[in-house]
């Protein structure tokens, strides 16, 4: 039986002068949670638009959950796809609560002239309750703190019951704890809805705990992929960054730091 | 007091106006004030005069015109943005200065006075016709209708574009529809409310709304309010204090949203007791 979620051939993505993915091919499983590094630039976020659509494809071919990427599919292929970006700057007295924001993951698989009915607020109330943001639902989103800021995003991709999960640096600009707390979120439901994830990061001692596959990714190309326990090395990750980077054990685990 | 105004047709129609006009001047603010598309209002409210101008210059009906033009800034507003990638505010601007560069255009190519012309921008609600009064009834009910319809598609916009798009959406559909709706209320306000008075109305009462809720839908709800209140005192204030009744709707406005932003609860900070900070640790 054919395993494969995602299927890119020989992609071409490119904005104004810059060439943002260079013949990129690049095939996924269901079920696999996917780390992408690589230096800012490299092209890891515009591989993600690529999957879900938002991205526009110059050369190559795109298959993503059995269906062509086209301007005919996109719409039906976004709603099967939860995709969380980094943290957005939110307007602190924009008039929309956090119950309302996760609401919005129902709109796409509702469509035009349908309204929310019991079934979409029980969805809604599970995935606030999963991201332990219950509590906080009838507050305005933009008086959160940026790490329930995410989990609000999560619980919003959540609720379009998706089979894919896009993550676009979540924990970027987020304090330690909340880093952790949110990874943690994330790979929990990753394991518990059987999802097949995408997460580019830039916190490489995010990786070895979540990742089955790394792909390390260097001016638009991939540069290499492998089981984190074969890429993760200080001498690929100095060259991938072009900056040394030295790798301790501690209690068994590895961290990774810039080496000075 | 004397109030034997209010018998007299032109005055009923006037409130009828006011009432028709806030309302969807208004509604159509809340998207206005919430993306930051301040400047939409005043550009189509110039293409419309712009394209009432051209249409008086070769002799077709002005509304036709002023349709068409309105219609038209609003259809390119999105791909000049995106093709220039600019952000919707410069796009808005950059139309809206070639609009009022030809509307001066086709002015100085018209022959003889240009006073009615002229009117365009003032407005002239006590003077409203009853074809007036029907295009803004049916636009101001197109604008509540459509609202109410796809409130949640519209939601989704209002709060992220990008991500709208991402949970499928059809964001850039309801973008359109919120410029075309726009484009349409300026339109047939043109003539009755006026171009430069459009802008406030707009603008005013959704400002003071947004000063007062956390919720959208009470936002709707509150700057229609506002905007039909600012109507009927303007034009209570104009017949009282012989002023102008366009510019008196204009501070009426004004004066909400300054008594909103007073009140609003949204500016409330909360206090501050030494005793409420934790033991330092070192």
């Amino acid at each position: 039986m054919n395993n494969t979620i995602v299927k890119i051939d020989k992609a071409v993505v490119s904005y104004r002068e810059d060439v943002a993915l260079r013949d990129v091919s690049l095939e996924i499983n269901k079920g696999e949670f996917l780390g992408i590094i690589g230096p800012n630039g490299a092209g890891k976020t515009t591989l993600l638009t690529l999957i879900n659509g938002l991205g526009k494809l110059l050369q190559g071919h795109v298959r993503v959950l059995g269906q062509s990427i086209s301007k005919g599919s996109v719409n039906g292929i976004r709603k099967r796809i939860g995709y969380v970006s980094q943290l957005q700057n939110i307007d602190p007295r924009m008039p929309i609560n956090v119950r309302e924001v996760v609401m919005v993951g129902r709109y796409g698989q509702l469509g035009l002239f349908r309204r929310p009915d019991k079934r979409d607020r029980d969805i809604v109330d599970k995935a606030l309750e999963l991201v332990g943001m219950s509590h906080l639902a009838s507050r305005p989103i933009g008086h959160l703190s940026g790490g329930e800021q995410q989990r609000v995003a999560i619980a919003r991709a959540l609720t379009q019951e998706p089979e894919m999960f896009l993550l676009d640096e979540p924990t970027a600009s987020l304090d330690w704890r909340a880093q952790r707390e949110l990874l943690e979120l994330i790979k929990v439901i990753h394991e518990y809805q059987n999802l097949t994830t995408l997460f580019v990061t830039h916190d490489l001692n995010a990786l070895p705990d979540v990742c089955d596959r790394v792909i390390l990714m260097k001016e638009g190309r991939i540069w290499g992929q492998g089981k984190p326990e074969q890429v993760l090395k200080t001498d690929i990750l100095s060259r991938l960054y072009d900056a040394p980077i030295t790798i301790q054990e501690h209690e068994g685990k590895k961290v990774f730091l810039k080496a000075s | 007091m004397d109030f034997s105004i209010f018998g007299y047709s032109f005055m009923q129609n006037a409130i009828l106006a006011a009432f028709l006009g806030g309302v969807a001047c208004a509604t159509i603010g809340v998207f206005v004030v919430l993306m930051g598309i301040s400047f939409i209002g005043v550009c189509l409210s110039h293409a419309a005069f712009a394209g009432a101008l051209l249409a008086v210059l070769i002799g077709f009906d002005p509304l036709l015109g002023a349709f068409l033009f309105s219609m038209g800034v609003a259809a390119i507003i999105g791909p000049l943005a995106r093709r220039g990638e600019l952000n919707l505010d410069t796009s808005i601007g950059v139309l809206f200065s070639l609009m009022l560069g030809l509307a001066f255009i086709f002015m100085g190519l018209m022959p003889g006075p240009k006073t009615e012309m002229l009117g365009l921008l003032w407005g002239s609600i006590l003077t409203v016709s009853r074809t007036d009064l029907i295009l803004l009834g049916i636009v101001a009910a197109a604008v509540v209708g459509i609202v109410i319809l796809f409130y949640k598609e519209i939601q989704a916009v209002i709060f992220n574009r990008e991500i709208a798009l991402a949970v499928g959406i059809p964001a850039g559909l309801i973008l359109y529809g919120i410029l075309f709706l726009t484009g349409s209320t300026i339109t047939v306000s043109l003539s009755p409310i006026g171009g430069l008075l459009i802008f406030s109305l707009i603008i005013n009462p959704a400002a003071a709304a947004y000063q007062l809720t956390y919720s959208l839908k009470r936002m709707f709800a509150l700057a229609a309010l506002f905007g039909v209140v600012s109507g009927w005192l303007g034009l209570l204030a104009s017949y009282w204090l012989d002023v102008p009744s366009g510019a008196a709707i204009i501070v009426a406005s004004s004066i909400i949203f300054a008594i909103a932003t007073l009140f609003s609860p949204k500016r409330k900070v909360k206090k501050w007791k030494p005793n409420d900070e934790p033991s330092r640790v070192f």
